[in-house]
């Protein structure tokens, strides 16, 4: 709390540095001695910039650390001596306590948080107040500084516009840190796992059977962490059957948009196909659960499929596939409207019929922006979360039969993080490892795509 | 070697020419399928949410007779002023009383017509008009879900015949379900409600819009018209094309190692779903920008430049105004996509049972979408017409942020 203040008096120094700094420089400017260098609004703003932005990045750094310091602190006590050494429930213990201590919550079911909680409150309000002083230190020191340079010849312009642009910079470092934040944290995650489970296993293993059991005695109290059947499930679902429904109703779509629909049916088809991309996944899912997975369950008992199960892989991939449409279609309708037109004209010039013109002119020279497309819409498929959650099944079968039910990739990241998690195991760990495993995979696809779709691009600039 | 002529006399020109135009014919065809299979896909999608959904809208209400003076309800009609009036009324027997007067009303078998739903209409109708309890009062009370189901569609066979018998009556009637645009999440389909996930999006798109299109202009501004060509700056663009292709489910799994593992954020709050999506809507709304900066003209920035505006002065003053639409159109389909977004929220943990609304951005919250998931495992069948009647507010959300867009687009959009 009292960082939030501390936050709210370095905004009110700033505020207070740039009215200051404003008067100064409007009165400068009223008395006539020259010409000012900079608008007083301009000196204003160095002054407020200088007051903040040290005082802001001070606290932002800050928050991390302290929640280290906090519990550190916590631990050194008396009462944080006496806990048990057992990581998985102090750890419990102490966040329980950290709730309390922040009024998220009354009572802990460990007795040991409600004595805690007083250590916490102590630790985070001494280490909070202590930060706040620092920063509305250095808030009143920089601006005060800043106020001072204010006069006729001072540039303040220049310095508020080197201010703007480290926070350009700053802004689009976000997208590094962001990136660089997965990968470690994945990372280190899935380093974790494979000290408990072996790399081999892991990637060459046929079972999968997550299910650690909570006493040693129980059945299957081994659980066996073989990815091939997830990643077989993924690529059965996402890059087999939905393209089958995908990519020649995507493709088809996107030629009769851009060679043959009449301006004004394109400019209804459009937004149509656009709204298909943009219903929620979850909707997908829940059509796919409750609509399409018995349809296909009654057709395969139907066709004397003995197995077919409620949770198919095909009735996921079909949703999948409907979902996927529209984005193969604008990736197909970009590369075929990138073909040159002259192109187009010489075919038909020679008495090609239009259908002629594209199978054999447009379609032949749009194929790597096509393929680019398709393996982009591959990578959105097989990392689509929802529709297998909710509709395709939670057994890990090796199998190529669509009325069967198979689990991929993200269902088991979503049931391994969601049941009741217990850290430090490796079923919670097993998650990012395949969310790692993930995220290579389609890495690697989408930048062979744009590699595709580049190399195409210029082959025609 | 020998070539073919073509000849025009003798109709083989002509029979091929036809199968020629016929091929043509057939791909088209193809073609106009190809897309009408789409369209019809979507109408279907849309049709079949809203004929079970609808229905989740309307709530069947029953006439039910309470004699309240000889009633077992002890309420002090002055308490019912004051500001404990719900507690009282919470504590005062209202269920008890309901089964009894549905007892009278329709015979032993009704003993379960009503539920908490009805003692809260009850309770409310009490503090409304506390006249009422001097009186024998005629309400049209909520039933409990068993018997919505029997009304609408097939339920229990018993649950079927009372239905037909107090229909019979005339007393029962369909009535706009208020309760499931204000009320949370419950255990019960009859109580359920959407209020609460929908406040929850709400502070959830509010953190991440606060935080995504300030940072996903300034970065959009700093790629297009200050950063130098080097190393650095590629670095930036192929992370940040990277990231929009990156599957949502990997941005919770940041979320829940950074936010909440490492960090220690309230857990399922909307700061820490705000702040995944937005790390998730970012890299959109930069590509957005990029795009939307790229095609202001270069003669505007020449002759800002010209009058003596420095750079920075050309950025601002006029290079972005004029980018601003598009920007914002973009920023607008990026929010509505992390308005539908659910795989990543689940990760952080909002799938928690929240029956009141949030408060504010640290409380526990959850999200329409995850709301929409969650009820779609229940068994009972009451969730079903309320889970599709959820998504059509979802989906309504999704239409008008859409159609926003697209508004701005046509209106603001200018083409140099």
């Amino acid at each position: 709390m009292s960082l939030f203040l501390a936050l709210v008096a370095v905004l009110v120094v700033a505020l207070g540095g740039f009215w200051l700094a404003f008067t100064k420089a409007s009165q400068i400017r009223t008395a006539g001695a020259g010409r000012l260098n900079s608008l007083p609004i301009y000196h204003g703003a160095y002054a407020a910039l200088w007051a903040a932005i040290p005082a802001l990045l001070l606290l932002a750094m800050w928050v991390p650390v302290q929640n280290g310091l906090v519990e550190q602190a916590v631990l050194s006590s008396p009462e944080g001596q006496a806990l048990p050494t057992f990581d998985m429930q102090r750890d419990s213990i102490l966040a329980e306590a950290r709730e309390i201590a922040r009024g998220e919550r009354q009572v802990g079911f460990n007795t040991e948080s409600a004595t805690l909680a007083p250590r916490f409150r102590e630790a985070e309000s001494r280490y909070s107040a202590a930060a706040g002083a620092v920063a509305i230190l250095i808030a009143f020191g920089a601006g005060f500084v800043a106020l001072r340079r204010t006069g006729l010849t001072f540039r303040a312009r220049t310095g508020v516009e080197r201010w703007l642009m480290g926070l350009l910079l700053a802004a689009s470092l976000i997208a590094i840190l962001t990136t660089l934040g997965i990968v470690l944290s994945l990372l280190f995650e899935t380093l974790r796992f494979f000290k408990l489970v072996s790399p081999t296993e892991f990637l060459l293993g046929t079972t999968w059977s997550p299910q650690t059991a909570i006493r040693a005695d129980q059945v299957g109290s081994s659980g066996a962490f073989g990815s091939i059947p997830l990643f077989w499930g993924t690529i059965f679902i996402g890059a087999i059957i939905a393209m089958i429904v995908a990519i020649p109703l995507g493709l088809m779509s996107a030629i009769f948009l851009t060679q043959y629909s009449p301006a004004r049916l394109r400019a209804w088809l459009k937004p149509i196909l656009e709204i298909l991309a943009g219903v929620p996944t979850v909707v997908y899912g829940y059509f796919a659960a409750l609509t399409v997975a018995p349809v296909i369950r009654d057709i395969g008992i139907a066709i004397g499929v003995s197995s077919a199960s409620s949770e198919s892989a095909l009735a996921a991939g079909l949703v999948m596939g409907i979902m996927i449409i529209p984005f193969v279609s604008s990736m197909a309708d970009d590369s075929i409207a990138a073909v040159p037109q002259a192109m187009r004209d010489g075919s038909l010039a020679l008495g090609a019929t239009k259908a002629e013109t594209i199978k054999k002119v447009l379609l032949p020279a749009a194929l790597p922006g096509v393929v680019g497309g398709v393996l982009l819409a591959v990578s959105r498929a097989i990392g689509e979360t929802m529709i297998v959650v909710m509709a395709a099944g939670l057994s890990a079968n090796l199998t190529a039969n669509p009325f069967e039910s198979v689990t991929t990739v993200t269902t088991q990241i979503v049931q391994l993080l969601t049941g009741d998690q217990e850290f430090e195991s490796a079923k919670t760990l097993a998650a990012f490892a395949l969310g790692l495993a993930l995220f290579i995979i389609t890495l690697l696809l989408n930048l062979i795509a744009l590699t595709f779709v580049r190399r195409y691009r210029e082959a025609y600039e | 070697m020998t070539v073919a002529a073509s000849r025009w006399t003798d109709g083989s020109m002509d029979s091929r020419l036809r199968r020629r135009y016929a091929a043509e014919r057939r791909f088209r065809l193809l073609g106009l399928f190809a897309i009408g299979l789409s369209v019809a896909f979507l109408a279907f999608l849309l049709v079949t949410m809203a004929w079970r959904g609808l229905g989740g809208f309307s709530q069947t209400e029953a006439r039910v007779t309470i004699d309240f003076p000889r009633s077992d309800i002890m309420i002090d009609p002055a308490a019912l002023a004051g500001p404990e009036a719900r507690q009282v009324v919470g504590s005062a027997g209202l269920e008890g009383a309901l089964a009894q007067a549905a007892v009278t009303s329709y015979g032993e078998e009704a003993d379960e017509l009503f539920g908490g739903a009805a003692a809260r209409a009850l309770g409310k109708a009490l503090i409304e008009d506390p006249s009422l309890l001097s009186q024998r009062a005629e309400l049209w009370l909520p039933v409990t879900s068993a018997y919505d189901i029997a009304r609408k569609d097939a339920g229990a066979p018993e649950a079927e015949r009372l239905v037909n018998a107090i229909d019979a009556r005339g007393d029962l009637r369909r009535a706009f379900n208020v309760n499931f645009l204000t009320a949370s999440d419950a255990t019960d389909p009859g109580e359920i409600g959407v209020w609460g996930a929908l406040k929850g999006s709400f502070l959830t798109i509010i953190v991440t819009m606060a935080l995504a299109f300030p940072i996903g202009v300034l970065a959009a501004l700093y790629l297009e018209e200050f950063a130098p060509r080097n190393r650095w700056t590629d670095l930036i663009e192929v992370s940040i094309n990277n990231l929009a292709a990156v599957p949502s489910i990997i941005f919770g799994l940041l979320g829940l190692a950074v936010f909440l593992n490492f960090m220690h954020l309230p857990r399922s709050a909307a700061i820490v779903g705000g702040l995944t999506l937005a790390l998730m809507t970012m890299p959109v709304i930069v590509i957005a920008g990029r795009n939307a900066i790229k095609s202001v003209p270069p003669s505007i920035r020449d002759a800002a430049l010209g009058v003596g505006a420095s750079k920075m002065q050309v950025v601002f003053h006029h290079v972005l105004p004029l980018a601003l639409p598009g920007v914002l159109t973009g920023t607008i389909i990026g929010m509505a996509r992390a308005l539908g977004e659910t795989a990543p929220l689940l990760m952080i943990g909002m799938r928690a049972f929240i029956a009141t609304p949030p408060k504010g951005i640290t409380d526990p919250a959850t999200v329409l979408p995850v709301q929409i998931f969650l009820w779609s495992d229940e068994v009972n069948r009451g969730f079903v017409e309320k889970t599709s009647a959820a998504i059509i507010v979802l989906l309504i959300f999704m239409l008008l942020m859409n159609g926003l867009a697209i508004y701005l687009r046509n209106r603001f959009e200018q083409r140099w």
